[in-house]
């Protein structure tokens, strides 16, 4: 695991039904391109969140494939329609096989 | 406050375009939804010959930049404020003791940040907030004391930083912190390198206009430790005159040394009434 990985979500705690939320997430994570050198000119190894998903109560919301020109706390905002109660999952892949969690519940105000 | 209720919503009001415009903005800056800052008021006593109004380098930066900082989510800083909420009250040294052993929260510094550099008395010298923080450090906690921009010290410069957000900066410049401060106003003044600019040359005398690609602010310090999109990490003060003496191809001085400390409580004296910002958002 990475070092000083730490996801975060913002999302509003209830909705109406069918409504359409915005939801933040950002996670820190050093997002290494494996492209760069260090000092002795050994090559860094490769070390990025390749794969970031949202659910619905099961139901897939977004699924992102990220490269590794992506930068270091990779940040996304994005739309979601709340048609019940229920529980948004989110889902970080590592490349070292690590997977970070998080998930909000949504009331139907 | 506490971190819960900082982390709520926020916008930017008055978003006027300035398309074209090198001059900065007059935009106003709200964190949070809840805590007004001071952008921009009326000059010092001090600088009555100089600028008539102090700007936060917050109104030198696009819209998207500046709606970054209006959002704790949305400011990348605020993950190095994290960081030093662990620091705080992760015990270091051989007493046993956290920084929160002493001073509980976080938030009972607020009001520290917007004073420092400040004289010591007993040590007989001007403290920048780092070296105020090493000093706890070293003979309260029996830690080892963090290099200036280094290790803690930017972290938990950036959670005291926080804690006072929207309080004025309000640096004494007179009694024993005089000499310093005449110190620090002479280096401000004096032109190095091979470039011969001085600090004055851009950001009194030119702030607004373009320096080649990139908009001169009047070089304000309240929003530091400023969290800078080129770099993607939060920057120091010191490191940032290091930076700017560096562009005018001089040799510069070091972080925390005796110049830096009387550069950074002159340039602090000249946002006396503005805002703090840290961790600010720029470019």
């Amino acid at each position: 695991m990475a070092d000083g990985v730490k996801p975060r979500v913002k999302a509003p705690k209830s909705a109406a039904a069918g409504e359409v939320v915005t939801i933040k997430t950002l996670i820190s994570h050093k997002m290494e391109s494996g492209q760069r050198k260090d000092s002795d000119g050994n090559k860094i190894p490769r070390s990025i969140i390749n794969r970031f998903t949202a659910e619905f109560n099961g139901a897939l919301v977004i699924d992102v494939e990220l490269a590794p020109a992506i930068s270091t706390n990779p940040y996304f905002e994005f739309e979601a329609t709340v048609p019940e109660a229920g529980d948004f999952k989110f889902t970080w892949y590592d490349d070292d096989g690590s997977v970070y969690e998080d998930s909000k519940s949504v009331k139907i105000a | 406050m506490n971190f819960k209720t900082l982390s709520l919503i926020s916008a930017v009001a008055l978003a006027l375009p300035t398309l074209g415009m090198a001059d900065p903005d007059d935009d106003t800056l709200v964190i949070n939804e809840e805590i007004e800052m001071v952008t921009k008021t009326a000059a010092p006593a001090h600088l009555a010959d100089a600028v008539d109004e102090v700007m936060s380098g917050w109104h030198f930066r696009s819209d998207e930049t500046q709606a970054m900082q209006a959002d704790d989510f949305d400011n990348p800083g605020m993950m190095f404020v994290e960081q030093g909420v662990e620091i705080w009250n992760a015990v270091d040294g051989s007493e046993g003791k956290s920084c929160a052993s002493c001073h509980g929260s976080p938030e009972a510094m607020a009001g520290v940040r917007p004073v420092y550099p400040k004289w010591n008395e007993a040590a007989g010298e001007v403290r920048t907030l780092q070296m105020q923080v090493n000093d706890c450090r070293e003979n309260r906690m029996g830690a080892k004391p963090w290099k200036t921009d280094k290790g803690g010290s930017i972290p938990m410069e950036a959670l005291l930083a926080s804690v006072s957000r929207g309080l004025p900066v309000n640096v004494a410049i007179d009694g024993p912190a005089q000499a310093t401060w005449e110190m620090g106003k002479e280096l401000y003044y004096t032109r190095t390198g091979q470039l011969e600019l001085s600090c004055a040359n851009c950001h009194e005398d030119n702030y607004g206009n373009m320096i080649r690609a990139d908009h001169l602010s009047q070089g304000q310090i309240n929003g530091f430790p400023t969290y800078r999109l080129k770099n993607a990490k939060l920057n120091g003060v010191h490191s940032r005159f290091k930076g700017c003496v560096r562009d005018t191809r001089a040799e510069t001085f070091s972080p925390g040394s005796p110049e830096f400390v009387a550069l950074e409580l002159y340039v602090a004296s000249r946002g006396n009434g503005l805002s703090v910002e840290g961790p600010s958002v720029r470019n």
